[in-house]
């Protein structure tokens, strides 16, 4: 369903390359997990996919689902089905949490030439999905990530995903700031969404959200591409050796 | 793909869509201002004699009076001699049912979204309809009645009940108060008029739409409320006129009289046509709103949502006269393209333990210049008077600015006043947040201004309430990126 090929992607305002000929395939039904070392690109990459501005692509291309994901605005692929489960979601003031995400769900379905969902059917869903992920509901009506834990405001991204039911999940260090209750309830509502129609790319720094989520593929991030590929041992071998050893036999 | 600046800048393009205008035959007065222009008004509305003579005086002042300059809008000189300053629907007699109204008329009320009937049976809003310079219906009368209630024009009040008129009419925005409440004194010829008897709870909200349809005319409407002791109401007035190239002015005057343990809440949702974004054409809205808490207890609020016009210059005030007597003035003022405003509050605290709050969002967009301007005044035996000032300004684009001048005068030790400012902007990260989410750009801009203008929208009575956040998102479309 996603198909990145050689793909550049610079920053800075195109001054500084950050991936330098990424390839990687996503069929449904599969999840890949992401490892690299800090500022290897695995945020740029998700940037890149969701459409932020900021983030030049210098050569390659993403398709997905068949039709060249680059052209389309950051609406439009959320409306295609893309999700993107950020590492720094962002406090909007004043606008309540449940509100939001009423908005973004006719949102999609309006751009998608559904009608939208009734008031009470998402009560109705929210109040099931709130529960699912641990989200209370004291949050589902405050202020959209405003004053919200790290570990709230990713629970909070997750509570979105399910909500929203994308076709590909893209999940940028959700387990970063999370306790280990935390994590076994995040991980059940990622893998509540496994489905032989849906992919998801798991960005993480460390092995042991894989345990909870397991992957069918592992690929290691350096130097602007992916430099190793394999099941999921390949992320506890990782975790014994390092990136630099890891590596180092690669190279 | 676009930042939040050039989204900005592409919403500012978008069209006011309240600009139509709706051809049905009226009566005009010549163009120019005079004395014989100032009688003819009076003849028309059949004026009593002390009325006429306060017009006359009012316009003699007027004559030596100067156009204000201190506030921060430019415009080209006006030339008062080039305004209708009378335009009436050609109506024989006012409608006795909702039925004789012109069809032209409801038509266009329609168009806006306030169908008369409908609005009436629907919402349970008692409202009063006002056509240029006169009031064309008024629905609602006889359930009011019932509790003493008086809804009205301001011109039947004139001849129904004379005296309250008489006794209230100049008593808080005195003829010769400033140039535009002078000029308003002088050629009012309609606005509406409220009275709520000792004790009683108005039981629905209360509501005028004014619309601006003749060409050149200016509106200069004059609202009088008088909450008697105990009293309670709720009043919103709405306004939008028809798409013009030339300038229109709009002098208004608001006059607000609580007296012990009444309250007034008083809503303005105002969306005047703005101008194009080359900033032609618009209303200039130059208007004098002032309520006093002349009772023990009492309380006025002002709640706005200000989206339209070319030029706002329009500083609702309080006078705290009674002990414990309580101010409020809570606004949303957004102004995109070429549109400029100055506009705040005063709150002239006098009584004992008077209370004050204010809160202010002010949003910029395009080349928009916007200015708060407030007064919190303690006179001398405002002991323990308190208030408290927030004002938030939000820009869109590197473009527009926002100015905050806050005036306070402390002249009892006892007196606290706290003023708290903010500035901020609408960020990348927030609308790359939502466009992921799926929602639109401009959507998106709508839901945070929205958010961060939340505690003003929350003041706003519920159907209205609605009314302002759409108006909000129509405003500023065109405005972000
Ligand atoms: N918007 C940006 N502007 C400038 N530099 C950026 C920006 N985003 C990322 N970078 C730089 O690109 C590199 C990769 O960053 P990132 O994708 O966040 O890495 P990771 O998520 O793997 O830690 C880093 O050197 C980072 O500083
Ligand atoms: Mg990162």
């Amino acid at each position: 369903m996603l198909k990145i090929s050689d793909l550049h992607v610079a920053v800075d305002g195109g001054s500084k390359p950050v991936l330098k000929g990424l390839t990687l395939e996503v069929e449904p039904g599969e999840v890949h997990a992401i490892m690299g070392p800090n500022g290897s690109g695995k945020s740029t990459l998700s940037y890149v996919l969701a459409g932020r501005d900021g983030y030049d692509v210098t050569g390659g291309t993403v398709r997905f689902e068949g039709a060249d994901l680059l052209e389309l605005e950051v609406e439009e692929r959320a409306a295609a089905g893309i999700f993107l489960a950020m590492q720094y979601p962002v406090e909007i003031p004043g606008v309540a949490n449940n509100y939001f995400l009423r908005q973004s769900l006719n949102a999609l379905r309006r751009a998608r030439g559904e009608p939208e969902i009734s008031a009470a059917d998402f009560i109705k869903k929210l109040r099931a999905v709130a529960e699912q992920v641990g989200v209370g509901q004291e949050l589902i009506k405050r202020d959209v990530n405003a004053g919200f834990s790290g570990g709230e405001k990713k629970r909070n991204e997750i509570l979105q995903m399910v909500m929203l039911e994308p076709k590909l999940c893209v999940l940028d260090e959700t387990d970063s700031g999370l306790d280990i209750d935390a994590l076994k309830t995040v991980a059940d509502g990622v893998n509540s969404l496994r489905s032989p129609d849906r992919g998801m790319i798991v960005i993480t720094h460390y092995q042991r959200l894989l345990d909870y989520i397991v992957p069918d593929f592992v690929h290691i991030l350096a130097d602007g591409r992916i430099r190793k590929t394999g099941g999921k041992e390949l992320a506890l071998e990782l975790e014994e050796q390092g990136y630099e050893q890891l590596l180092g036999e690669a190279a | 793909m676009a930042t939040a600046l050039e989204t900005v800048q592409d919403y500012a393009a978008k069209a006011y869509k309240y600009g139509f205008s709706t051809a049905i035959e009226s009566d005009m007065a010549p163009k120019g201002l005079n004395e014989d222009i100032v009688r003819l008004i009076s003849a028309k509305k059949n004026d009593p004699e002390w009325l006429a003579e306060w017009r006359l005086e009012a316009f003699r002042r007027w004559l030596t009076m100067e156009e204000p300059t201190w506030q921060k809008v430019h415009y080209p000189p006006i030339d008062y001699q080039d305004v209708h300053y009378y335009a009436a629907p050609k109506i024989k007699e006012r409608p006795k049912s909702l039925d004789e109204i012109d069809p032209e008329i409801r038509s266009t009320y329609d168009k806006l979204g306030i169908p008369i009937k409908e609005q009436e049976i629907l919402a349970g809003v008692a409202v009063d309809y006002v056509w240029d310079s006169v009031s064309v219906a008024t629905t609602f009368r006889a359930k009011l009645e019932e509790l003493g209630i008086i809804f009205c024009s301001v011109s039947e009040a004139v001849h129904d009940h004379p005296e309250l008129v008489r006794k209230y009419l100049g008593s808080v925005v005195p003829a010769g108060d400033n140039f535009f409440a002078a000029l308003n004194a002088a050629v009012f010829t309609d606005g509406s008029f409220v009275y709520v008897p000792k004790g009683v709870r108005c039981p629905m909200e209360l509501s005028t739409y004014f619309r601006i349809n003749e060409m050149n005319t200016g509106q200069f409407e004059r609202t009088l409320i008088i909450a008697e002791a105990g009293s309670y109401v709720s009043y919103l007035e709405g306004c939008t006129a028809p798409q013009r190239d030339e300038n229109q002015l709009h002098a208004a005057v608001v006059e607000l009289i609580a007296l012990d343990d009444a309250e007034i809440k008083y809503s303005t949702v105002q969306n005047w046509y703005p101008g194009n974004a080359e900033g032609k054409g618009g209303i200039y809205n130059f208007v004098t709103k002032r309520g006093t808490c002349r009772g023990k207890r009492s309380k006025i609020s002002w709640t706005q949502v200000e989206t339209g016009s070319a030029i706002t210059w329009k500083y609702p005030s309080c006078i705290l006269q009674g002990d414990d007597s309580v101010g409020e003035f809570y606004s949303v003022a957004v102004t995109n393209n070429a549109q400029q405003a100055d506009t705040g509050t005063k709150m002239i605290h006098i009584g004992k333990r008077t209370r004050s709050r204010i809160v202010s969002k002010g949003i910029s967009a395009g080349r928009a210049d916007q200015t708060y301007r407030g007064l919190v005044r303690m006179q001398k035996g405002a002991e323990g008077a308190r208030n408290h000032t927030q004002c938030d300004s939000m820009l869109i684009g590197d473009k527009c600015g926002a100015h905050t001048v806050p005036y306070i005068e402390i002249k009892n030790r006892t007196a606290q006043a706290e003023h708290e400012a903010t500035t901020s902007k609408i960020s990348d990260d927030q609308l790359f947040y939502c466009r992921s989410r799926g929602i639109p750009e401009e959507d998106a801009v709508a839901l945070i201004v929205n958010g961060f203008c939340r505690e003003v929208m929350n003041e706003l009575p519920m159907e209205f309430a609605v009314e302002a956040r759409k108006l909000l998102g129509i405003s500023l479309e065109g405005s972000v990126g």
